[in-house]
Formats: C-alpha cells, sequence, structure tokens
C-alpha cells in the first residue's frame, strides 16, 4: 500500500447526554447588576418552563474533548486531497477565517446605522464589482444563503422579466447531466421541467433544442462547463436559439473554478447565473455550509434583483429599498455577509492574473489525472475536459465491483471519495475534481491509489468491495437507518 | 501565488505528461469568440498582512467601535464562549464536506445527532432537521410543508412575526399558487389578535404562523392560537429568532412546526449572517420536512454510527418532486449552536436567560413600554421621533433601538429595544435618561436638547 497513511489512535467518545451528569458546569455568567426578576411574575406562570430536559451538563474540559475527539474522526482537506467532482473542494485559505472574524464586522448588526455600517457595505460593494468583471454579467445579488438559493434567485428574476414582457411561460429546460438542485428550484419557482438529451460527446443537442423550445419555454438551465467536465462549446448557438424565440439562458456556476479569468458568461450569452463560494471562492464547506450563492445578471434583469440593493449616494453607501420591480426578498437582511469577507479575501490574495493561474493548474490537475488514470478505467466520453473528469466503471463492474466500492477503497489510502454515480448519464460514473490546490506529489499518490486499486479488483476484488478496512467506522448501515429512523438520542 | 502548491518546473513536467507544451493548450477547444482576451480587470495578489489590514480599515470605517447597542429584531448580541471558534476552527471540522461518505464523516455526523437532540429538548418536537440556511428561509419552507402535509394551500401570518421573515414567505409563495394573508396583533397588548385570527381562517388554511417571542419581545398565546388552527384542521407553525428565550419559556405544547433562527446561540450578528436556522416537527411529519436528517445506525461491525437518512426525500434523489431545493444546511454554524448549548447546558440556559430577563426589565423600568403583554428580552418604547432619540444616543456611543416605522407605520413614534446578558446598567441608565427626555420633549416641546443631554 502506498505511503501516505498509517493507522492511529483515535478516542472513543461517547455522546453528550451519555457524559452528562447533574451539576456540572462549563460556563459562569457575570454577577447580575440589576434586580433580578421573577420568571412566572413576568411571563405568566404558564409561559414558564420547569427544565430542558436531558439537556447536556458537562464541564469545560469535558467540552473540549468531546468535540475534539469528534473531529479526529472527519476526514477534511486539511488531512488531504477532496476529488469530490463539482464540489470543488480546494484548500481555505486561514486568513480568511481570521479576517471574517475582525471585531468591527463581525459584531456588525444588520440594522446599525448606514453610517455606521460603510465598511460593511463597502466589502460588499467591493465584491460585487469583483464578481461581474469575473463573470462578464452587469449586476449582482449578494443576497442568496447558497447555490440552490441562488438558482431559487435566478429563476424568479427569469420568471419576474418574462412576466414584464407580458407571459411567463410554463418550462424550464435543464439538460439530463444537471445537479438535482436544478429541476427541484425550476418546481419550486412554479415551473414544469423538461429534460433534454446530452449528445453522444457529452453536450447540449442543437437540433434537439431547437425542436424543444418553443413558446412555452422560459428559459435554459446549462452547468458550463457541464457535470462531465466538458466545455459547451455551442453555448453561443445555444444562446442565439433561446433568445431569437423569447427563452433565456440560466447557468449554473458550480464548474466556474474551470472558467475564472479564461472565458465569461456574460460574454457567452449568459443572462443571469448563480456562484458558489464556497466552491470557486474558497469559503470553507464546513461539513456542509454555510455557503453564498450570489446571482449575476445582465441589463435587462437588474431591476428584478431582490430588495434591498446597494447604492452609492454622494460619498456614502446606502441601501435602496425602493424597487417597484424587485421580486423581494430571498433572505433577512443582506446575505451570508461573513462568507462575503472570505470570498473577498481570496479575490484579493489571488488578484486578477493570480486567479488565472488557479484556474489554469486547476484544468492542468484534471487533465493529469485523466491522463494518467485512462489506461486503468473507462472514459465515456472522449472530449477534452476541464476543471474535472468522468470515468466509468463498467471495466470493475464486469469483476462485480462498483464505483461506490471503489471510493470506499480510496479511504484506506489516505483519500476523500471523489463524487459517486454523478453525473446520472454516465453508468457506474467516478466523478474526479482535483482543484488547483493539489501539488505533484498529492496528484501522483492518488493516481498511484487509484491504479493499485484496479489492480487489486483483478486479484482480490471482495478487498475492494468490502473497503474501507482501516477506518474507525466501517461501512454502516444506511438502509437500516432509513427503515427505522432513530433521529435523536433518547435515554 | 501562495495558494498554488505547484513550482513551475512541477508544472512543466506535469504538461509534458500530457504531451503538452503549454498550459495555453489545455484551452485549445474552447471556441474562439467564448475566450476572454484580456487579463482580468482586477488588481494583482496582495500579501495576507495587506489583506488582514485592508480589512481592518473597513472595519474602522464603520466606526462603531466602543458602542454600546440596543438592536434586536431578530438578531441578538450574546457572548460567544471561546470553545465555540476554538471548535469550529478545526479543519476537520472547517474543511469537510458533507457527510455524505459516513465512515469518515462520524465527526460531523455525531455533532449533528447531538444538534437534532437538543432542537427537539429545547423545542418540544420529536424530530429536528440537520439546520437551514436562517429563519427567514425556514419560514417558507416550513409553511410549503404545511402544504404538503394538509393538502391544503393558504397560510395565515401573525402580522407580529419579523417582518423580513414575511417578506420572504411572499417571494416565495408568489409563484407556487400559496396565497399568504395576514392577521393583526392587539393594539393594547401587542399579542395575536385572536378574534382576528378567527375571522380569516378558511377551509383552505394550511397553516398560521407565529412568533413568540413576537417582533415586539411579547410572550404570545400560541396554544390559544394552536386551538383555533386546529379547529380549522390547519397546522399551527412556531417561529423564533430569539432562541435564548427557550431557556425559560416552556414551548407551546400545540405547535405542529417549529422553525427558528439560532443566531442568539454563539453565531455573531456579522451584518445579517451566516445564520443557522431549523425545522423541527412532530412524528408523522417527518417525510414532509426539507432539509437534511441524520440518523442513528450501526457499521457491520455493530458499532453505533451515524448516516445522512431519509434522503428520498432530497433534491439529489427526487429531482423536480423533492420537499425543497436545499441542497445544504449550515453544519458549521449548527456546531457553534452546539457547542454555545453544551457550554451552557441546562443550568446555564435558564441562568442566561434569566439575566436577558432582568435586564430588558431594568431598561423597560426606564422607558415607556407601548405594550402591556408579557415580554422576554425586547420590548417597543413610544419616544415621540426613534431617529431623534438615536441621535443623541450616538453621541453617548450608544445605538439605540430600532425605529418601527419603516415596517408598522402605525408604530412610527416606536423603537424596538433589546437588552441582553451584555448590556450594562450604565448604558441603559443613558438611554433611560434619553427615553425620559424624549418623554419630556413630547409633553413639553420647548425643552432644549441640550438642557436634557447636559
Amino acid at each position: 500500500m502506498i505511503e501516505k497513511v498509517r493507522p492511529h489512535l483515535s478516542q472513543n467518545e461517547a455522546l453528550l447526554f451519555e457524559r452528562s451528569s447533574p451539576g456540572k458546569k462549563a460556563y459562569q455568567l457575570p454577577e447580575l447588576d440589576v434586580p433580578p426578576v421573577d420568571p412566572a411574575a413576568a411571563l405568566g406562570a404558564a409561559n414558564v418552563r420547569s427544565e430542558i430536559a436531558g439537556f447536556p451538563e458537562v464541564s469545560e474540559v469535558e467540552a473540549i474533548r468531546h468535540f475534539t475527539r469528534l473531529s479526529t474522526w472527519n476526514y477534511a482537506i486539511d488531512y488531504g486531497m477532496y476529488p469530490l467532482g463539482s464540489c470543488t473542494m480546494k484548500y481555505n485559505p486561514r486568513v480568511n477565517e481570521l479576517v471574517a472574524r475582525t471585531e468591527g464586522l463581525a459584531w456588525a448588526h444588520p440594522y446599525q446605522p448606514e453610517a455606521l455600517s460603510q465598511g460593511c457595505m463597502e466589502v460588499m460593494a467591493r465584491l460585487e464589482a469583483a464578481l461581474a468583471e469575473i463573470t462578464g454579467m452587469d449586476a449582482v445579488t449578494l443576497q442568496p444563503a447558497a447555490g440552490a438559493h441562488g438558482e431559487l434567485t435566478g429563476i424568479l428574476l427569469m420568471r419576474a422579466l418574462l412576466e414584464k414582457r407580458g407571459n411567463p411561460r410554463k418550462k424550464i429546460l435543464i439538460p439530463d447531466s444537471a445537479h438535482g438542485t436544478n429541476p427541484a428550484t425550476a418546481a419550486i419557482a412554479g415551473y414544469e421541467v423538461e429534460n433534454i438529451k446530452s449528445t453522444a460527446t457529452g453536450v447540449l443537442d442543437l437540433a434537439a433544442l431547437e425542436q424543444l423550445v418553443t413558446a412555452d419555454v422560459a428559459g435554459l438551465m446549462v452547468t458550463n462547463p457541464n457535470t462531465l467536465g466538458v466545455f459547451e462549446n455551442n453555448i453561443i448557438q445555444v444562446a442565439e436559439i433561446l433568445h431569437r424565440k423569447g427563452a433565456l439562458l440560466y447557468m449554473d456556476g458550480a464548474n466556474m473554478n474551470a472558467l475564472v479569468g479564461i472565458a465569461r458568461p456574460g460574454d457567452f450569452g449568459v443572462d443571469v447565473m448563480h456562484l458558489n463560494l464556497h466552491k470557486t471562492f474558497s469559503t470553507p464547506h464546513g461539513g456542509g455550509g454555510p455557503g453564498a450563492g450570489p446571482v449575476a445578471v445582465k441589463k435587462d434583469l437588474e431591476p428584478f434583483l431582490p430588495t434591498p440593493r446597494l447604492r452609492r449616494a454622494g460619498k456614502k453607501w446606502a441601501w435602496d429599498y425602493k424597487r417597484k420591480h424587485s421580486i423581494g426578498r430571498v433572505r433577512a437582511f443582506y446575505g451570508n455577509f461573513g462568507v462575503l469577507v472570505r470570498a473577498l479575501a481570496y479575490i484579493l490574495a489571488h488578484g486578477g492574473p493570480g486567479l488565472r493561474n488557479a484556474t489554469v493548474d486547476a484544468v492542468l490537475n484534471a487533465v493529469y489525472v485523466r491522463k494518467a488514470l485512462e489506461p486503468h478505467y473507462d472514459l465515456p466520453y472522449s472530449s477534452p475536459n476541464m476543471h474535472e473528469v468522468v470515468f466509468s466503471d463498467d471495466r470493475q463492474a464486469s469483476r462485480g465491483v462498483r464505483t461506490g466500492d471503489i471510493a470506499k477503497r480510496l479511504i484506506d489510502y489516505g483519500f476523500h471519495p471523489y463524487t459517486v454515480s454523478f453525473p446520472l448519464i454516465v453508468r457506474g460514473a467516478l466523478m474526479i475534481e482535483p482543484t488547483e490546490t493539489e501539488g505533484k506529489q498529492e496528484l501522483d499518490a492518488f493516481i498511484d491509489a487509484m491504479r493499485s486499486i484496479a489492480a487489486e479488483i483483478e486479484s482480490d476484488p471482495q478487498l475492494v468491495k468490502t473497503a474501507p478496512h482501516s477506518t474507525r467506522t466501517t461501512r454502516v448501515d444506511e438502509v437500516g437507518a432509513a427503515r427505522k429512523p432513530i433521529l435523536r438520542w433518547k435515554p | 501565488m501562495r495558494y498554488l502548491p505547484k513550482s513551475d518546473s512541477e508544472r512543466r513536467q506535469m504538461l509534458e505528461a500530457c504531451g503538452l507544451s503549454s498550459a495555453e493548450e489545455l484551452f485549445a477547444h474552447l471556441p474562439e469568440p467564448v475566450r476572454l482576451d484580456r487579463p482580468l480587470d482586477l488588481a494583482p495578489g496582495i500579501s495576507e498582512y495587506e489583506i488582514v489590514q485592508y480589512f481592518r480599515d473597513c472595519a474602522a470605517r464603520n466606526a462603531a467601535d466602543g458602542y454600546q447597542s440596543f438592536l434586536g429584531a431578530g438578531v441578538y448580541s450574546h457572548y460567544r464562549p471561546v470553545l465555540v471558534d476554538t471548535v469550529v476552527s478545526r479543519g476537520e471540522f472547517l474543511t469537510s464536506y458533507t457527510p455524505y461518505q459516513a465512515e469518515i464523516s462520524q465527526g460531523t455526523l455525531t455533532t449533528i445527532f447531538e444538534f437534532q437532540t437538543m432542537i427537539c429538548q429545547l423545542t418540544g418536537m420529536d424530530v429536528a432537521n440537520a439546520s437551514m440556511y436562517d429563519g427567514s428561509t425556514a419560514v417558507p419552507e416550513a409553511a410549503m410543508m404545511a402544504v404538503r402535509a394538509t393538502g391544503r394551500d393558504g397560510i395565515l401570518t401573525a402580522r407580529s412575526v419579523h417582518p423580513e421573515y414575511r417578506e420572504v414567505l411572499r417571494t416565495y409563495a408568489r409563484n407556487q399558487g400559496m396565497p399568504v394573508d395576514e392577521f393583526g396583533y392587539v393594539s393594547e397588548t401587542g399579542a395575536l389578535d385572536l378574534e382576528d385570527l378567527e375571522s380569516k381562517i378558511g377551509p383552505q388554511t394550511a397553516a398560521v404562523i407565529v412568533q413568540s417571542p413576537n417582533f415586539f419581545g411579547i410572550v404570545e398565546q400560541a396554544n390559544a392560537a394552536a386551538e383555533i388552527a386546529h379547529r380549522a384542521g390547519a397546522l399551527l407553525i412556531m417561529v423564533f429568532t430569539e432562541a435564548v428565550s427557550l431557556g425559560l419559556l416552556e414551548p407551546p405544547a400545540g405547535a405542529d412546526i417549529v422553525a427558528g433562527e439560532l443566531q442568539s446561540f454563539a453565531i455573531s450578528p456579522s451584518y445579517g449572517g451566516p445564520y443557522a436556522g431549523v425545522i423541527a416537527t412532530r412524528d408523522k411529519f417527518i417525510r414532509q420536512m426539507p432539509g437534511r436528517l441524520v440518523g442513528q445506525t450501526v457499521d457491520s461491525r455493530g458499532n453505533r454510527a451515524f448516516c445522512l437518512t431519509l434522503s428520498t426525500r432530497e433534491q439529489h434523489i427526487r429531482r423536480e418532486k423533492a420537499t425543497s431545493n436545499i441542497c445544504t444546511n449550515q453544519a458549521l454554524i449548527a456546531l457553534m449552536a452546539t457547542v454555545f448549548m453544551t457550554v451552557y447546558g441546562k443550568e446555564g440556559l435558564r441562568e442566561l436567560a434569566a439575566q436577558n430577563l432582568a435586564k430588558a426589565h431594568y431598561l423597560a423600568g426606564q422607558a415607556a413600554p407601548r405594550f402591556t403583554g408579557p415580554f422576554f428580552n425586547e420590548f417597543v418604547a413610544r419616544v415621540g421621533s426613534p431617529e431623534e432619540v438615536n441621535k443623541r444616543l450616538l453621541k453617548q456611543k450608544i445605538i439605540g433601538g430600532l425605529p418601527l416605522g419603516r415596517f408598522y407605520p402605525e408604530l412610527s413614534d416606536c423603537m424596538l429595544l433589546c437588552a441582553t446578558e451584555m448590556s450594562s446598567r450604565t448604558a441603559m441608565d443613558a438611554v433611560g435618561r434619553e427615553l425620559a427626555a424624549s418623554r419630556g420633549h413630547a409633553a413639553a416641546p420647548a425643552a432644549a436638547p441640550s438642557e436634557v443631554l447636559a
């Protein structure tokens, strides 16, 4: 086995509730400097609870050990390569964490006077401008809390524009390679979903599109590069077909890490798109959030952006709430500001030329992995790939080993699995996105691991099928978890 | 560049291995017209030192340093125990992905299971999800959940629910054939107008939405609203924005769905986000629930383990038929709340809530509360001109209450004041003096503000 990992001791740890015992404390409040108030008298006896049954009672030392022990049960980017396709798990710069905690920013209340919020507004204005330049779009809203939330915002914007033009239309076209959030979003925005098949080379079928775009179609949601990592090379024609028929082009920016500094959606016909700051712009995933999903639009859609909008009033920034065409708010306040700070810190660190270099390295890494693994795994689409590459488990399936097994075996080699079984248009997909923040050594170790697993499948498929073997938790019974859900601890 | 780990010679070796002579060839397949033919118009990269300096400058431009604030209105200034950032700064929590690969994600999964449990204990619900974006988006998600559960389409929300939450609800509702109507509050008490609710509820009402403590800080008689809702066949959605109140307040037994905001649990105000919302509910509605859920199971050796479960509700499986388009939770922020709940624990949360209650009542003792209903740590004060009062408070480095005219034109002479365990008696006395002075102004408009200030 490759010399990347060795077993190490990890501590067992009970749940907080099992560790609790009455009277233990991890807090001390300052002495109250005002007279105490009897809760029953102030709130009404019926409104006051007796105790929070089951709530933990542990000491400070036990608390820190509890969470530290649990933390060691996680894999993380800080341990090594995290090649989840379409997730863009790149290094999360630590200075971003520091600056997001700058006291005057972290403690800024969203309702504090605008005169005392100019620094926060400046951060947001600067990020809006940078994202507009990067995407080639005319205006940006930072309000959406995550990618799927940005999608919803974007589709509502399209709907608002089409309504103003007289007819919101009924359908959204979505390629069969799309992420599941796309159809779910279209449905929540009140649209029917019609799937559109990809061609044999893995891109949009222009002829099919031409037929499908009727007067009922509001627009197309496309990911570019698509989930195969392939650039939609007909994208300009795609936009022309849609625009000719009064429909709009939405771009899911999940894969923007392949394009920053190289090509701009605004230049190839996109009307509205969202970005995932937790992907392209390095803000940490944190085990599943928080993210941020800014939406960038062309001029036509600007009047409909969520309220409020930043506006320059003389030498000051102001919030503009009077926007009669706005779709309204998509969340309270102005957005995930703390995430926006981190994204801007990332952009400032790289700068214009640096961002392009990052894209080049991201694509180089994926092409390098493809080249090295092509002899060992089937490549269902041979079109040139960009930031990620998708293999199929066809060859390994003949030995009874599927993509999910290979993924689990990677864990034994010290890597997080790639994205499994997605996109759906590839049978048994292995979707690999290294990102630019992997060096040659880590990539070579990953490639060796994948080759070694391919060899194991020939010699000892059972070894792979029962992986992982080195983790403190072995394969978990997910079926059992769903059949009889236990969703909370009970004494 | 410091975030790119390759040396130039490694790049050359890799290009060579790919059969390429230059990096530009990586993009040769892109059609000419889509390629950007110029550098991005963004300044060159800067050092770590300069980045830190830039954001310090921005913070200084806020010029809010050293101010005491009495703003609440959905975002509360509570002390953040040091353990919180210590835990969430661990790379294992910070830099991991959604825990789909259970074998190497037990840390995150276990903390989410603990989070779900504590939210149930706090709210009196059977099941809680792994968190939502925030309180404001949890509300429309809860409304859509009620629509699915009841087969009805109408939503009736109290006007005393956070105004921005209601705006978000309307944005979501507009294109879903989910009509949203509102019912009022009693002008004297600031509490739900139950008669208005009775008159507006109907056979198409899927859910009644009530917030407690409400936007005015008033503790609502939620069980009475639940009774009316249930009699009409609708569900009751309980909203909370001030989670610390749950240390003292009995969660309403009549609630069917709870949609809350956990910002109070050690999540810094951060100019509005990121926060963490949550949805909790009764067992019978589990399958209508949006968002991630972590469940207990065993691994192949029979050891206790946790994994994401009931994902057939979710978009990556169900696509356009999913319960929600949400693809994420707020795991790291929910972890902050989990650590906070652990640090304070059973006794501490109650004591913290009691301190908040005492501070707010001390402040209210020097104000003229507009409503008579029971309040927790926020209340509405009638002050004449909130803008004038705030202007004078700012001169004393105090950020006063939220002027309410923007959201409630009928309360344009009022502000919403909040006191927490962090509000000092000195600052509260200063606010009290200013409020007393403003009452004096209202009675005798001739008094000059300068006299009052002195």
